[in-house]
């Protein structure tokens, strides 16, 4: 066991930690709007932003599925010291992280019931870049409309439609995020 | 603040021999220490190695179940507060603490023995602190062992005249 797969945790977890969720909060309240989140150093291929979006929302009662290149031994350590989360497939995962390629096919993860539709996933999607640009957004949090450079807009439309039930997906690269709940329409 | 669960070990029967007992062994040890021992015998020692937090010394609750006559269905015992901690050398070794109580110091002392024993000076850390401590402990044993012993009160039976 090496230490660089176990050091970049929050440094002040109380206080970084906070800021942290404020930011996931903010980007899911106000779908489109891009915020800076810091103070974790995850191992590679994890942006920081992505690594600190997990330190916030994951503990041992949240299984990660970890797609791709994301699935190698030094994150698997790093999510255990940090976190105790454990790691299983798409079928029982709260949250997924990878690449939009490595997640897909999105029907893989559950959508909640109609009893509980906060049984369904979150997904952590790594992007090359992340701007207030492409596809349109609107719906709840959103003034008027706002823009965000999405992968595609046929998955997050199809998903729109099992409202209430649905995926939510948090968008990452390098220190930014932004997400895109599941009552949000993209057009 | 985390919690976390501690369940009563399951022995398992295994073909190959653990490869961490010796590492159980002595972290067993250090965890059970009185407060402020292994501090006291790791600075006998000589300074301290550098070092840098992995994860700062932080209190919690862990939970323990137990099973009624240890085969029984396991339920929560109770609560109990653990200090832990996890640090780095400057040669990469990582030394892990989980104690009892909210004992800080004693956590950071007894991580800093747990990554010098598996560094070149394992030796002279056993000798210095785990070998002490060892000895104390098993006095103690002895001692408590001896005293109930001294007031133990053997109850016979006389014949009884039932014939």
């Amino acid at each position: 066991m090496q230490a660089e797969t176990l050091s970049g945790g929050f440094a002040d977890p109380a206080i970084e930690a906070a800021h942290a969720f404020r930011a996931v909060m903010e980007a899911m309240a106000r779908p489109g709007t891009i915020h800076e989140i810091t103070g974790a150093i995850p191992p590679a291929p994890l942006s920081p932003a992505a690594g600190a979006v997990l330190l916030t929302l994951c503990d041992a009662d949240t299984p990660v599925h970890l797609a791709g290149a994301a699935d190698c031994a030094p994150v698997h350590q790093w999510l255990a010291f940090h976190t105790g989360a454990p790691r299983t497939g798409p079928a029982e995962a709260m949250f997924a992280l990878g690449t939009w390629e490595d997640l897909g096919p999105l029907e893989a993860y559950p959508l909640g019931s109609a009893q509980y539709p906060d049984r369904s996933a979150t997904l952590i999607v790594e992007l090359p870049e992340l701007a207030a640009r492409g596809a349109t957004l609107s719906g709840p949090g959103i003034k008027d409309t706002a823009a965000l450079s999405l992968p595609e807009a046929a998955a997050f439309q199809a998903n729109a439609r099992h409202f209430p039930r649905g995926l939510d997906f948090v968008f990452t690269c390098g220190r930014q995020i932004a997400a895109l709940p599941r009552t949000t329409e993209v057009r | 603040m985390y919690s976390c669960i501690v369940e009563s070990e399951v022995v398992e029967m295994k073909d190959v021999a653990d490869d961490n007992l010796d590492r159980k062994a002595w972290m067993s040890l250090l965890a059970k220490a009185p407060v402020g021992r292994v501090a006291e015998l790791l600075d006998a020692l000589g300074p301290r190695p550098a070092f840098d937090w992995l994860r700062a010394p932080e209190i919690g609750t862990a939970m323990v179940r137990g099973r009624a006559g240890g085969t029984g269905a396991p339920f929560n015992l109770g609560e109990v507060t653990v200090t832990r901690c996890a640090l780095t050398l400057a040669d990469g070794t990582v030394g892990h603490a989980y104690l009892q109580g909210r004992r800080k110091a004693d956590a950071e002392a007894a991580a800093l023995t747990d990554a010098l024993m598996q560094t070149g000076q394992a030796e002279t850390v056993r000798a210095a602190i785990l070998d002490p401590i060892d000895a104390e402990q098993a006095a103690a044993k002895t001692a408590r062992a001896e005293k109930a012993a001294a007031t133990k009160v053997d109850f016979f039976t006389m014949a009884r005249g039932e014939d």
